[in-house]
């Protein structure tokens, strides 16, 4: 499954649906590494409203997605964790220390926007 | 009551079947105990007051209970039945408890009137030791059991009580949305087991999306116990609250709870606390674009 | 009521496929949303475990009742290499050399009961239970 990226001045916007599997994650990570790239993209919104589940396994791709992103000098929000899923997240010990987090596209544009 | 107990107890039955029947020795009783009611009782009461029990009742509140009691007691031991002298204890926890009667006092007066009545009846029935032993024999059975209901009803009636207190601190610490705009208080108070834990996570977590909060404040002074599992609780709260794009401030940790969290090996980094709260506060207002400042009574 | 379904895991498809039946089960047997969410978690967890260390493998759900309890049971079978010290496998922290937990003591406190039985080259058994919390 493609993942759309939006582009929006200075920043890139991605809204991950349901049901991704690991290729897509992996698909997006360089997609969106490279990207940030040619457009010189100051953040990256990454949207996971529609994510029902965030295994270990998810939770540590959209942190070495932040981590490249980093690398190539922009910030990344991951903007719309649903409660339930925050919940099961923080029992299964997991967390994204050091990347920013908002409560949705509009937070994590006003945080960039900072 | 082991194998050897029964036989033991059904041969002095035997015994007993003898000599005078059981309810002639019970209906003696009863009738001494009604007889001295007055004296007896008085002497009850006065015993409780010269053991420092009930301080928190009046002489009179004393001897009026005592006076109640006594009657029930006399009752149950001729009828054998023990619902009303119950009922009464109950009835009679519910009036004291909210004074603060401790179980031990209760406990207590209890078994002053078993020793007041236990010694009457020696007093009487000393020339005849045999007699003695078996009005002990018949008034001793029935005595604990009038002990027994009466301390069972009122720590019944106290758990009963404890466990209103803290359902009403349940509901008390729900999350007061919004003091100031998008931030939120959430005091917690009493004791946290894992299942309040899970409720208040959940609470917060939807107030939060609720009211858009980007700011929580965790009130903890009101914490009855902090142990580890009570911290494990804390940080995963923070870090789930964070998750949804939330600074929270934990506030309220006295420097004893503070020790023991470092003993147990908690890591007070991950629950936003204690010596950088000033930098929090800063770095809230920020976010807020407003000042916080503390409230005043 | 009895729902008893199997999965088989061979492919990323079937840990979505797998948590999904989890939900849907969680759903008619009465958790509450977020323990549906915590069920799935804890299935997507397992099952990426049997992709990732043994390819493929078999996870199956049951409704169970105890008592008056209702649960899910969830089993996860395969034929892998085993995990070699599940006593270090249970303890937070731990991690393989490739970067992927093996999850399971997050995974045990998702779920009420956990158990593994691993032997080594033989496979991998993960017994876990959830019952359906009683709400005052």
């Amino acid at each position: 499954m493609e993942v759309p990226i939006l582009k929006q001045s200075p920043h890139l916007i991605t809204t991950i649906q349901a049901a991704l599997t690991d290729a897509d994650l992996i698909r997006l990570q360089d997609a969106l590494v490279e990207q940030v790239g040619r457009y010189r993209s100051k953040g990256v919104i990454i949207d996971v409203t529609a994510l029902d589940v965030m295994d270990s396994f998810a939770t540590r791709t959209l942190r070495s997605i932040a981590h490249m992103i980093k690398l190539r000098g922009a910030e990344t929000v991951i903007c719309g964790i649903q409660p339930e899923v925050a919940f099961a997240m923080v029992q299964l010990g997991l967390t994204l220390e050091g990347i920013s987090t908002a409560l949705d596209l509009e937070e994590g544009l006003a945080l960039l926007n900072q | 009551m082991s194998k050897k107990d029964e036989k033991r107890s059904y041969g002095e039955v035997a015994t007993v079947a003898t000599e005078e029947p059981r309810s002639e020795l019970l209906r003696q009783l009863v009738a001494h105990l009604r007889q001295n009611r007055t004296q007896l009782r008085q002497e009850w009461a006065h015993r409780i007051t010269e053991a420092m029990l009930l301080t928190s009742m009046t002489q009179d509140e004393i001897f009026a209970e005592a006076t109640s009691i006594y009657d029930n007691h006399v009752d149950a031991l001729e009828s054998g039945t023990f619902e009303t002298l119950q009922a009464y204890a109950r009835n009679l926890s519910e009036r004291i408890i909210p004074r603060g009667v401790e179980t031990d006092e209760v406990v207590g007066i209890v078994l002053l009137l078993r020793d007041v009545l236990a010694r009457s009846l020696f007093a009487k029935y000393q020339q005849d030791f045999a007699l003695l032993n078996r009005i002990l024999d018949t008034y001793e059975p029935a005595a604990n059991r009038v002990a027994n209901s009466v301390a069972v009803s009122f720590v019944q009636e106290r758990e009963r009580t404890i466990m209103q207190q803290q359902e009403a601190m349940r509901e008390l610490s729900i999350p007061v949305p919004q003091v100031r705009e998008r931030l939120l208080i959430l005091p917690i108070i009493g004791v946290i087991d894992p299942q309040r834990a899970r409720q208040l996570t959940e609470q917060l977590l939807r107030g939060i999306r609720t009211n858009r909060a980007k700011v929580v404040v965790i009130d903890i002074t009101g914490v009855a116990a902090m142990d580890s599992n009570v911290a494990n609780h804390l940080v995963q709260t923070v870090g789930a609250c964070r998750l949804l794009g939330a600074k929270v401030i934990v506030t309220g940790l006295s420097p004893v709870i503070a020790q023991t969290l470092v003993t147990i090996r908690v890591d007070l980094t991950k629950m936003n606390t204690a010596g950088d709260l000033q930098g929090r506060i800063e770095e809230a207002e920020k976010s807020l674009g407003y000042k916080v400042m503390p409230a005043e009574q | 009521m009895e729902i008893e379904t199997k999965v088989h895991i061979g492919s990323e498809n079937d840990i979505i496929e797998a948590r999904e039946r989890g939900r849907t089960i969680g759903k008619i047997v009465g958790f509450h949303p977020v323990d549906q969410t915590i069920i799935a978690t804890a299935i997507s967890e397992i099952a990426r475990n049997i992709l990732f260390f043994a390819n493929q493998g078999m996870m199956s759900f049951e409704v169970i009742n105890e008592g008056n309890r209702r649960g899910i049971l969830i089993v996860a079978q395969d034929a892998g290499p085993g995990i070699p010290d599940i006593s270090m496998a249970m303890q937070d922290g731990y991690s393989t050399s490739r970067g992927l937990g093996l999850g399971l003591p997050g995974v045990r406190r998702l779920m009420d009961e956990f158990q593994v039985i691993s032997i080594s080259g033989k496979g991998t058994t993960v017994t876990m239970k959830k019952w359906v919390a009683e709400y005052d």
